[in-house]
């Protein structure tokens, strides 16, 4: 007896979506999560791998299946049936990806909201601290830490970079260093300029990246949340040497950042000496 | 003038144009000859850029630099994007496709303006040929295809110049053929043929051409502005003197994200021809086709700050373009799901054309999915500028256009030559390219998620094997290439005759001969209405010489 292509369709459209689930949920594509945006951005990207592999394997299956089952056979010499098109099904393989997509951009914009990207920039942290003078200054792009709910205040910290190193100065203690220390679970705001050209400051395990541009400075807030060392990457061009600008970022527990910084700290503020 | 000609010479046909072999390097105004030299010439130069990277899958084998000078690896990766996009992609899916086809599926004896038409392809030898030689005279541009400033005004200007004088011949060659086709697409139909009633690649050209003309000038100003700040000091891009250097990115973006669907669009043309020919069925859906080739056009011109998530860009300016990038999904999806429904219930010939337009199709699926997932700002803020990025471009740029190339390579060979093509050494080509294009990209995405950023030199030591993996990939492309160039070499000598129209199509290119005359047909050029009239009416199935799969599958 042939069972009616409806139900073979439907439980093939099934195994499909069960299947896409299961390949979301189990294949981890991405490093180690680091930062409070982490948990947030693997996520989103839990949601776009399913919905990614759900529709590749369907498309690829479908159109296996057509090449094997609708293959010329030595014996046929005529042409297939003319079919030159079909409303209700050209409607609904547009309604369907449009209500995917609106529905991704939606979620995607409350990831967004919720990493910090849809607050207005310049208004926290760096304002109110030791450049008076700068604390109108625009800020041309980046992530703000308000979204993440911070009764600590953010730690500020200004990035130069330059071909080919970064460069790290904490106000608070006239510190400058050529790696970035930085306390867990607090949140810390970097102000961000180029001496020559564009770089771009990525950690791969924050899953995080600003373009840092001369001429505009960005910003970019993130709460680390994982002691360890982190590569920081140059991912902009930036000339020979690109490939060779990294640097570190160590996240102590705040206790032991504490020490670091108080022991590096100028006693401008004669707490020390 | 003497009036007793001889008769020998009263006789024969004046010819203005030279013929034999030797046209093909002449400044000959035959749209079909210059097809084919755009088509040629764009390989030499893909032969050139596959070279390029090979260079740098070589220096990347290694997580250190040890393959060549870091500088020179700047200038490698620069050529190879600027070669393979303005000398190979493009003037190959446009001009040598477009030149060749377009007139006969309008119905046309010639372009609306055959010199204007050479003169198109004639920028292109010589600013292809200067590009490359900047890299012996001079050193060549080192800041990338995108040239961002400062990068490109602090880099060694002589390079950047020459760099920015092909691009710009490149860019007016490009504009000059883009208007050629608008008009004779529009223009030139034959009397009766309805603008509805005409072959989709018109349409994907027609779209493509509006694309270069409103973006192409966009890119040319930008780049004459940038040549201005490298040679005579100007600021309008250095930010040392006042200029602002996110400028340059909006404005370059304006032209180079539509230059994506220039190359894009028109390989999805050229699939719409292939498929419904060797799957035996009409084009499925050719008015939700059209429509979503200019909607893609439409979308295609207000997306390009997606390629800037991670610049100076604005909050709601993020916003915007990702969702506007993200709807390109849509029309794009209509026209996946119409091809894979013209294939559906066919007697799909497994040929090398067939071949290379499924692989096309798996290749870009995978390129749009991961297309409309970096069109997500928080996802785009972590794999920005890197190898993830190189993974989605090249699943568009090769794994679509170029498989397309290759499928319409095998399609239309018998009508340029005369001649088939060696079915074997085919399949052959498409497995190992296949093979080899997804052991080199696919690995790609991995290493952009996990940390490897793009155009750099050397790397972090934990993606050495994975790098090896996508190095090997790239060796087998390599190696892909060979089959290729000998099937075309010895087919084009002593292949078997192919007849004027060994597909049975019914498009108007193969209802003259192979190769055609000169103006296309011996007499009046046929009118075709129905370009996609394949198959069998279900009505007419004959009951008894079918199955009840073909009932079934035709849904009676």
């Amino acid at each position: 007896m042939q069972i009616p292509s409806a139900i073979v369709t439907l439980i093939l459209g099934m195994v499909l979506v069960l299947g896409g689930l299961w390949i979301g949920q189990t294949i981890n594509l991405l490093p180690v999560g680091a930062s409070a945006n982490a948990p947030i951005y693997d996520e989103l990207f839990q949601v776009l791998f399913t919905i990614g592999a759900i529709l590749f394997i369907g498309i690829v299956g479908l159109l296996v299946f057509s090449l094997i089952r609708f293959r010329r056979r030595n014996d046929q010499l005529g042409d297939g049936i003319a079919i030159e098109g079909n409303l209700p099904l050209e409607i609904f393989w547009t309604a369907v990806p449009a209500v995917v997509i609106l529905f991704v951009g939606l979620y995607s914009y409350d990831i967004y909201d919720r990493m910090g990207g849809m607050v207005p920039l310049g208004h926290e942290g760096m304002a109110h601290h030791a450049m008076a003078d700068n604390g109108d200054e625009r800020i041309w792009g980046g992530l703000s830490s308000k979204a993440v709910d911070g009764e600590a205040m953010p730690l500020p910290v200004e990035v130069t970079a330059m071909q080919f190193a970064f460069l790290f100065h904490y106000p608070e203690g006239d510190i400058t260093a050529g790696e970035l220390h930085v306390p867990a679970n607090r949140p810390v705001t970097l102000r961000m300029e180029a001496k020559d050209v564009i770089h771009a400051f990525w950690v791969p395990e924050f899953r995080i990246k600003q373009d840092v541009i001369p001429g505009q400075p960005t910003q970019l807030s993130f709460t680390a949340t994982r002691p360890g060392s982190y590569p920081i990457v140059c991912a902009e061009l930036c000339g020979p040497y690109h490939g060779g600008m990294r640097s570190t970022v160590v996240v102590d527990e705040p206790e032991v950042w504490e020490a670091w910084f108080s022991s590096n700290a100028k006693s401008d503020d004669s707490t020390t000496t | 003038m003497t009036v007793a000609t001889p008769p020998e010479i009263q006789s024969a046909v004046p010819r203005l144009q030279p013929s034999g072999w030797i046209r093909y390097f002449s400044f000959s105004v035959d749209h079909k000859v210059i097809g084919l030299q755009y088509l040629v010439c764009g390989f030499a130069f893909y032969l050139v850029g596959g070279a390029l990277a090979g260079a740098i899958r070589t220096e990347l084998a290694s997580p250190v630099s040890d393959f060549m000078a870091r500088d020179v690896y700047n200038q490698v990766l620069t050529l190879h994007g600027t070669v393979m996009i303005f000398l190979w992609i493009v003037p190959v899916v446009n001009g040598a496709f477009g030149n060749y086809l377009i007139p006969f599926y309008v119905g046309a004896r010639d372009m609306a303006f055959p010199r204007l038409n050479a003169v198109a392809f004639w920028l292109i030898p010589p600013a292809g040929l200067m590009l490359i030689s900047s890299y012996f005279l001079t050193g060549a541009a080192q800041s990338g295809w995108t040239a961002y400033p400062p990068l490109s005004i602090t880099t060694p200007a002589a390079g950047q110049v020459i760099w920015i004088l092909s691009v710009l011949l490149l860019g007016g060659s490009s504009i000059f053929g883009g208007i050629n086709f608008i008009a004779t697409i529009l223009k030139l139909r034959r009397p009766g043929l309805k603008l509805m009633q005409l072959p989709m690649y018109c349409w994907a050209m027609l779209g493509t051409s509006i694309l270069v003309v409103l973006s192409t000038p966009v890119l040319a100003g930008t780049l004459v502005l940038l040549s201005f700040d490298i040679v005579a000091h100007t600021g309008f891009f250095n930010p040392g003197l006042g200029g602002n250097v996110v400028v340059y990115q909006h404005l370059f973006w304006f032209y180079s994200h539509p230059a994506v669907y220039i190359m894009v669009l028109p390989a999805f043309g050229l699939v719409s021809e292939i498929l419904p020919v060797h799957a035996r069925k009409p084009l499925f859906g050719y008015v939700t086709m059209v429509y979503s080739i200019m909607a893609i056009v439409g979308l295609g011109l207000i997306v390009w700050a997606h390629h800037m998530f991670t610049s100076g860009t604005p909050p709601w300016m993020r916003l915007f373009f990702t969702i506007a990038t993200a709807f390109i999904a849509v029309p794009t999806g209509i026209k996946f799901f119409n091809w894979l429904a013209t294939i559906w219930g066919g007697r799909i010939n497994l040929n090398s054309a067939m071949l290379f337009s499924c692989g096309f199709i798996v290749n870009f699926v995978l390129g749009g999915i991961t297309g409309v997932a970096l069109a997500q700002v928080p996802f785009d803020i972590h794999v920005h500028d890197t190898y993830f990025v190189v993974a989605h471009f090249h699943y568009i740029v090769f794994g679509g256009s170029v498989f397309v190339v290759f499928a319409s390579v095998y399609h239309w060979y018998p009508k340029f030559t005369g001649r088939m093509l060696h079915e074997g050494l085919g399949r052959l080509h498409c497995a190992l390219t296949f093979i080899g294009f997804n052991l080199c990209f696919g690995p790609q995405h991995w290493l952009g998620l996990n940390g490897m950023p793009r155009r750099v030199a050397e790397y972090d030591p934990q993606f050495t094997l994975i790098n090896q993996i996508s190095s090997v990939g790239a060796l087998l492309m390599a190696v892909s290439t060979l089959p290729f160039l000998w099937n075309v070499v010895q087919s084009a000598i002593s292949g078997p005759l192919a007849g004027d129209n060994p597909w049975n199509a019914l498009t108007p290119e193969w209802l003259t001969t192979s190769p055609p005359p000169v103006e296309n047909w011996v007499g009046e050029a046929p009118l075709v209405e129905e370009p996609y009239g394949y198959g069998v009416p279900i009505d007419q199935l004959d009951l008894a010489a079918t199955s009840g799969r073909d009932l079934w599958s035709s849904g009676k």
